[in-house]
């Protein structure tokens, strides 16, 4: 389709939207969609803008070139463009919310399981930030029109019984949830900790195999989001193998 | 809900997702089950909470309750519930008054999607959007949310330079209220970092579509792996053309800046520090703080990310230093690589764990092995630099620029991220800031912790850092703000030491820390969310006083102008005292030391300070300011200015008298204005 039939059946579309007749869900979807993308192509006239451009007075826009290279001039309508999304960004995403969710999952035996203070106030940060980023990284997902899980129904990440065929690196095995479960005090500060080394390193794996990907991590969002979660949790790991060092010192005394 | 069921639920809820249209899901509880499907069975106690599928993912996230012991931001202010909205959201403002908003440019926005692709109408069912006719702008800034974001600011003469994850845009602010684009650069590769220098710029690029071309397509990925070999572990391929590093640009031209270098590094350039050297006359250097991962050595070589025991070459632990020939910038290269994070006695690269703290004994329990700096702020009329470094801040010697020495190092236990620093005008203070959450989360919450995501000041002396307090944005924000501490510059007033802040969606707020050990709002201004139940990514990232305005750099919606009017904090006197102060040139990251003219203006705005702080009597206060109106109506006649000179040798006696430091250095320095006065 050329841009000037596009352009007169979008504007055909505006003319029906606009009526108010519309009153089905779906045609208002449709109107909304095609509002949406018609308005981001610069024809639609209630598009919010911003700078005008007048090529003899106004702002220009230039890409420059290589180093040494002249700069080129864009036509003043030039718009925003992305590098092709990468199906291993939205496969990390997706593994990282299974992930994070074991943390929460841990942090949350905290408060029944210990009176450690340093533990308590760790905990609450691990689970403050991993809700949270579990929230972006959903968000994320839903923006693109991507499920949360890989796991979909028919697909076979899943075998017959509804178990997750392999877990993200590092996380723990039922078995390991399961003695986190049913330990306490200074055994559980021992097992969340050494657990939770042992899932954040598992992080650290998935990050660099997300910049390991040919094509991947080039999404702004993702690179901002792996690049902080591994300082963070490189950060963490630091803390909680010196919580383990101190309680290991303290016991020998 | 233990990990079978709540992973067969989230399957079940991503096939609602997917199938039939979220919003209609999202009205009912969460944990409901969709559908009719019952859930499998409960076999494990469920956890207290676990954020998942079952809840709106576009739904902002409550904060968790405050830890013991802490407190949060004020929820009663006025700027805790501003009404939402991307160009017409509430404001409300203390001392600030807002001048102009220049939108982004159209070409940094994302472009047209495919009107038949189905993912856009899904995301729009997802989005709720139908019923109103609005054009949903935020769609297009959920998809590109930081792609596009703006970023740092520099300035130099009458341009502005902001930079963008996608380029730099460049405007003419000779008249600030009236500030007008110039030019748009497209040059994606984030986050942009900027510099400027006499006929150059600099930009920093550290994601991996960065090119040296500059072109926007990125690097492609490489095609599906050939049946049987899709566990296999393939390398991508080295791309000749990837840019991560620093850009150079000569701006003799401002609409048409040319790339003329392009200095690789193996982290690339998160943020980069324009170092001018007062002893180097041929040369700037680039003080390059990467963030990121290592690159593979096929690409760029040397580059080895392994730990500091496996490999001494690793490019963790360390900073880059460019040399800029200044007649040459195509020579421009990276002439060392400081190991600042070594330990001095043992020669371990990552010697900073335990680098001191105010932690009360605390360091035990929480070292942080520092790898990278985030950003330097250097101080070279002190030879000093101020390194936020992930774990710790640290204090660099940079008299010889080439080979910086660690002096000291601290950490704080309430610190999440070493961010950015400032020095005070006269290097007795320096303001860190935390940025908890990375600057993408909501952590100026009514339930935040005030200490959590704030700025650290410390004093300075004979090259020691040491605690003095936290400073948070007083006003909680909403749970869809993005808001912690981030950029922000000196304000020039004289006798007090004043920055201005950006606190992304928690908007701006100007702080006085002349008493480090209890800082205090003076002025501020804030917006309400772009979105009332999303947090689109968005707020100031900098907030810089550049020659009498201040210059906000919003990520979503372009460049906010402010100027200070005058309050009870902060007088007519004293702001016009901050405008007599002009820079050439402004890199907010290598500090000027600010000097004052011996003029009126700037005595008047001792004069208030002293009255503000009870430092003079009120019969000494209105006869000093007798005296200047006097002489300044009479265009400065010379009985009259005498009889100003007169009063400096009690001025002078009151100083050796004062109750604090800071009103005895302003009564110092009233009286040495008042001997040599000008208008």
């Amino acid at each position: 389709m050329s841009s000037n039939e596009l352009k007169s059946r979008l504007e055909r579309f505006h003319g029906a939207c606009k009526s108010e007749l519309r009153s089905a869900r779906v045609s208002a979807l449709v109107c909304a969609v095609l509002l949406a993308s018609s308005a981001a192509a610069g024809f639609d006239s209630f598009a919010v803008r911003g700078q005008q451009s007048n090529p003899a007075t106004g702002p220009v826009v230039v890409q420059p070139g290589a180093p040494g290279k002249p700069s080129k001039t864009l036509p003043p309508s030039t718009k925003g463009v992305l590098p092709a999304r990468s199906q291993a960004d939205v496969e990390f995403m997706q593994g990282m919310i299974m992930h994070h969710a074991q943390a929460v999952e841990m942090t949350a035996l905290i408060a029944s399981h210990t009176d450690n203070k340093d533990l308590r106030l760790l905990g609450a940060k691990i689970s403050s930030s991993q809700s949270d980023e579990i929230k972006f990284m959903q968000r994320w997902l839903a923006a693109r029109g991507e499920p949360g899980s890989m796991a979909m129904p028919g697909m076979s990440d899943m075998n017959a019984s509804g178990k997750p065929m392999a877990l993200m690196p590092g996380m723990l095995t039922p078995e390991q949830m399961e003695a986190l479960r049913n330990a306490k005090g200074a055994e559980f500060d021992h097992l969340f900790l050494t657990g939770m080394i042992q899932h954040h390193n598992g992080a650290l794996i998935m990050v660099k195999d997300l910049f390991d990907t040919a094509g991947a991590g080039q999404d702004a969002d993702i690179f901002n989001f792996a690049t902080d979660a591994d300082n963070t949790q490189r950060a963490e790991i630091k803390i909680m193998q010196a919580m383990l060092e101190k309680k290991t010192s303290e016991e020998k005394r | 809900m233990n990990r079978v069921s709540s992973f067969a639920f989230r399957a079940a809820v991503a096939a609602i997702i997917l199938f039939s249209g979220v919003s209609r899901m999202w009205a009912q509880t969460p944990g409901q089950t969709p559908g009719g499907t019952p859930p499998p069975a409960a076999t494990a106690p469920e956890p207290a909470k676990q954020p998942d599928a079952d809840q709106n993912p576009f739904a902002a996230q409550p904060a968790p309750p405050l830890p013991p012991g802490m407190t949060g931001s004020d929820a009663n202010d006025p700027r805790y519930k501003l009404t939402p909205g991307l160009y017409d959201a509430g404001e409300t403002s203390l001392g600030i008054k807002h001048l102009q908003l220049v939108k982004k440019p159209d070409s940094f926005q994302l472009g047209v999607t495919d009107p038949d692709d189905p993912k856009v109408q899904r995301l729009l069912e997802q989005l709720g959007i139908g019923g109103g006719m609005k054009l949903p702008k935020e769609l297009q800034l959920v998809i590109a949310e930081l792609a596009f974001s703006n970023s740092d600011l520099a300035f130099q003469g009458n341009h502005l330079f902001q930079g963008n994850f996608y380029g730099m845009n460049i405007f003419d602010i000779s008249n600030p209220a009236q500030t007008a684009l110039v030019t748009s650069m497209v040059c994606p590769g984030g986050q942009g970092d900027v510099s400027v220098y006499r006929n150059l710029m600099f930009m920093s690029v550290e994601m991996p579509n960065g090119r040296l071309d500059c072109g926007t397509q990125g690097f492609p990925p490489e095609p599906p792996p050939a049946a049987g070999h899709e566990k296999e572990r393939r390398k991508p391929a080295a791309q000749a053309d990837r840019f991560r590093g620093v850009r150079i640009f000569d701006i003799t031209d401002i609409k048409n800046p040319k790339q003329v270098a392009a200095v690789q590094t193996c982290r690339g350039s998160h943020t980069h520090t324009l170092v001018v050297d007062p002893n180097d006359k041929d040369n700037v250097y680039i003080y390059v703080s990467g963030t990121s991962f290592v690159r593979q050595p096929e690409e760029l070589a040397g580059c080895s990310g392994e730990a500091p025991d496996k490999d001494p070459n690793t490019a963790l632990f360390r900073i880059e230093v460019i040399k800029v020939p200044v007649a040459a910038p195509q020579d421009a290269k990276v002439v060392a690589s400081p190991r600042v994070f070594i330990d001095p006695r043992t020669g371990a690269l990552n010697g900073l764990s335990n680098g001191g703290s105010h932690g009360k004994g605390d360091e035990e329990t929480k070292p942080s092995d520092s790898n990278q700096c985030h950003d330097i702020t250097v101080y070279s009329a002190l030879g000093l630099a101020a390194g936020a470094c992930s774990g710790n801040g640290i204090l660099l010697d940079i008299k010889d620029p080439v080979h910086p020495k660690r002096l000291d190092a601290v950490n704080d236990p309430n610190y999440s991220y070493w961010h950015s620093a400032s020095f005070s005008n006269d290097g007795t203070k320096v303001v860190f800031t935390d940025e908890w959450g990375g600057g993408l989360g909501a952590r100026c919450r009514p339930n935040d912790p005030s200490k959590w995501g704030a700025d650290a000041i410390f004093h300075l002396h004979d090259d020691k850092l040491t605690f003095a307090s936290y400073y948070k944005l007083p006003a909680a924000q909403g749970d869809t703000e993005n808001c912690v501490a981030h950029n922000g510059s000196l304000i020039p007033v004289p006798g007090r030491d004043i920055e201005v802040q950006a606190w992304y969606q928690g908007g701006v707020s100007v702080m006085d820390f002349t008493d480090a050990a209890n800082p205090k709002e003076i002025a501020y201004f804030d917006r309400g969310p772009i979105d009332p139940k999303m947090l689109v990514l968005g707020g100031e990232w900098s907030a810089y006083w550049y020659n009498g305005n201040i210059y906000g750099s919003e990520i979503a919606r372009g460049l906010d102008i402010f100027e200070l009017t005058p309050t009870q904090f902060l007088t007519q006197n004293e702001i016009d005292a901050a405008k007599t102060v002009h820079v050439a040139e402004l890199n907010v990251q290598n500090q000027q030391k600010l000097e004052w003219p011996a003029q009126l203006v700037v005595a008047k705005a001792y004069v208030d300070q002293l009255e503000r702080s009870q430092a003079l009597p009120a019969d000494r206060i209105s006869a000093l300011r007798t005296a200047i109106q006097s002489a300044e109506s009479s265009h400065m006649n010379k009985g009259k200015v005498s009889k100003l000179s007169g009063m400096a040798p009690s001025l002078e006696q009151s100083a050796a008298a004062a109750n604090s430091p800071a009103d005895a250095k302003r009564l110092r320095a009233l009286a040495e204005i008042l001997k040599h006065p000008s208008a």
